[in-house]
């Protein structure tokens, strides 16, 4: 046992140096922890693209498919539904699609790559609810439109471009999720290669 | 022999002296009224979720294939299965019930000021975990509205700027609420968060018997021995462990030792408690569809939303606050600032007297403001938004935050009454 005097410098040095080094552990030790949080790659694997069927859709017609996990409506817009996206505009949030909620080749007035086929997904931009199609009864909401979809959480209103009204808590207009046609049957969902 | 063994264990672990300390020699102020049975009661209610909550796990599927068929397989076919599970969700509204009118406690006799600030803190603390815990619990049936409810609530935290997707897609573990969520949200649920819970409690607790109950006077039993104290026969008759009497410094007055006479009184509590509670379990355990609500007898759909998703009622009072606001995310910060507002109440109330009785007209008027502004947006979070309903949850949100904007102000000089020497 040594009896020299105490080095303050050499202690603190010590100190430091060691909580450095334990630090720099713990944060790293908190990785594998953390990380494990995100999407599995099984996950990842259920996110892929899926393809639909649209050869038999009826015009006024809505199906739906499940993109990672996620309720992605396809529907065939009629004439009349696609004349009064021209009429509700004077009461929408962003009637120009300002907002990134779509792909580029999306940002038009009916927010498609074909006009009367508008491909959305399912989910209200305010807190994740599912909202209601209503295909004839839309004018209880918004006077004079027929068509519309209604959020039955908090009460957002969206046309059938999936435009949000004023006045209603959902901000933003519904998200247009990539998508492509292979071919006048067929359209992908959640893939868009770079297509027009 | 017993008493050499006791002694040979006291020297090793003090066990004896540490009882005295915080039991049978604890100082409690004599004048505790019905509202000093919520402490009690809400640890009562923390032991059965625990012990109802291990035992349902035992049949319980974390799974998202087989969490909704085990919950009924409890239900129907484990014996007595139904009455524990009962047990334990009509428990964590009971839990709620008994926090927040141990919480309207503290707020009517000041039981938070100085020096108790630490105490309150612990117990907005214990508040916030609680609220994680029933949240996640909730999940856990796997039916229609613990999967829209949770879309809801993990949905909040998406609405913050920049990272919010992000977290969200790190909370979920998936792109949508999923087994993984459901997973991770039941190891949180039995493991992590009861823990955490049962250590705020034990510093809650610890914090307690550091700076002593406070009581409906709010006026202190531990004064300073400076001769001139004048202790009542009744106060000599007990003995209070010397760590509160400071080895003479203090003189402690009007107080009786917690063991007998408060966990007699408690037992009391518990009794009347447990009385509606049983009733509850056995005659109306879905609470009339606010404690179970009636969507969960249906199995988790993401493709399918019901028509109207409300939360639990014990966070309506919250999530109305949420939805008055029209911007999400500025709503998020709302709804987390009406808690935060809580727990500063230590430091917004500048006033020097704590008990509602001896402050002014002004301080009574905004309390009852308070509570009503309370239960009145926790019947709106139930209600859907609409119209008038909207309207009513501004109106409610402004005047739950006008509380504390109030009592900043009137606080620092507000027209109090003298305060009694002793309790009264």
């Amino acid at each position: 046992m040594s009896n020299a005097p105490v080095d303050h410098g050499r202690r603190r040095f010590l100190t430091i140096a060691t909580s450095v080094v334990g630090g720099v552990g713990a944060v790293g030790v908190a990785v594998p922890f953390i990380a494990s949080w995100n999407p599995s790659e099984r996950a990842k694997q259920a996110g892929a693209a899926v393809t639909a069927d649209i050869s038999k859709l009826e015009p006024g017609q809505l199906i739906r498919v499940e993109w990672r996990g996620k309720p992605v409506w396809i529907v065939k817009r009629t004439e009349e539904t696609l004349q009064q996206l021209a009429e509700t505009e004077s009461k929408l949030r962003d009637p120009g699609s300002e907002v990134q909620q779509q792909p580029a080749y999306a940002q038009n007035q009916h927010r498609s790559i074909k006009p009367e086929i508008f491909v959305a997904v399912g989910i209200c931009t305010h807190l994740g609810c599912s909202p209601t199609y209503l295909p004839n009864d839309f004018s209880a909401q918004v006077e004079g439109i027929r068509a519309g979809f209604f959020c039955p959480c908090h009460g957002s209103k969206f046309d059938m471009a999936g435009r949000v009204f004023q006045g209603v808590p959902a901000p933003t207009n519904l998200v247009v999720p990539p998508h492509m046609f292979i071919d006048d049957k067929t359209i992908v969902v959640g893939e868009d290669e770079g297509a027009v | 022999m017993f008493k050499n063994l006791m002694s040979w264990i006291e020297y090793r672990l003090p066990f004896m002296d540490k009882m005295n300390l915080h039991v049978m020699q604890y100082p409690a102020p004599k004048n505790f009224n019905f509202w000093y049975f919520f402490g009690s009661l809400a640890m009562l209610v923390l032991v059965n979720q625990i012990v109802t909550g291990i035992w349902l796990t035992m049949n319980y599927e974390p799974s998202a294939e087989g969490a909704f068929a085990s919950v009924e397989y409890i239900m129907r076919d484990v014996d007595y299965g139904w009455l524990l599970r009962y047990m334990h969700s009509t428990g964590a509204s009971a839990f709620f019930v008994v926090v927040y009118l141990h919480m309207l406690r503290g707020m009517m006799y000041g039981s938070y000021q100085k020096p108790r600030e630490l105490l309150w803190i612990f117990g907005m603390l214990i508040f916030l975990v609680l609220m994680a815990e029933a949240f996640m619990g909730y999940l856990l049936p796997w039916g229609q509205m613990s999967f829209w409810g949770a879309q809801v609530i993990i949905g909040i935290f998406g609405t913050i700027p920049f990272i919010g997707e992000d977290l969200t897609l790190w909370i979920r573990g998936d792109y949508v609420i999923s087994g993984a969520t459901l997973n991770r949200f039941f190891a949180l649920h039995v493991i992590a968060l009861p823990l955490v819970l049962v250590i705020l409690v034990f510093l809650h607790i610890m914090a307690l018997h550091e700076v002593g109950s406070n009581n409906p006077d709010g006026i202190d039993i531990k004064r300073d021995n400076d001769g001139t104290v004048e202790q009542t026969e009744a106060d000599k008759k007990f003995t209070f462990h010397q760590y509160f009497t400071r080895g003479g410094k203090k003189v402690i007055v009007d107080a009786i030792p917690f063991h007998p006479y408060y966990t007699v009184k408690d037992l009391v509590g518990v009794a009347g408690f447990l009385l509606v509670f049983a009733w509850v379990i056995f005659f109306l355990p879905e609470g009339g569809g606010y404690f179970l609500e009636p969507p969960n007898f249906e199995a988790a759909n993401p493709l399918k939303t019901p028509e109207h998703i409300a939360p639990v009622w014990y966070f309506t009072p919250f999530y109305a606050i949420l939805r008055a606001i029209p911007h999400p995310f500025m709503g998020a910060v709302a709804m987390f600032a009406a808690i935060v507002a809580l727990a500063l109440l230590p430091w917004l109330d500048r006033g020097k007297v704590r008990s509602v009785r001896y402050r002014s007209g002004l301080h009574k008027v905004n309390l009852i403001n308070f509570c009503i502004s309370f239960v009145a947006l926790g019947v709106l979070g139930v209600l859907p938004a609409e119209g008038v309903y909207t309207l009513l949850a501004q109106i409610f949100s402004f005047t739950y935050f006008g509380f504390f904007v109030l009592l900043f102000f009137y606080s620092k000089n507000e027209n109090t009454k003298p305060l009694p020497v002793r309790v009264t």
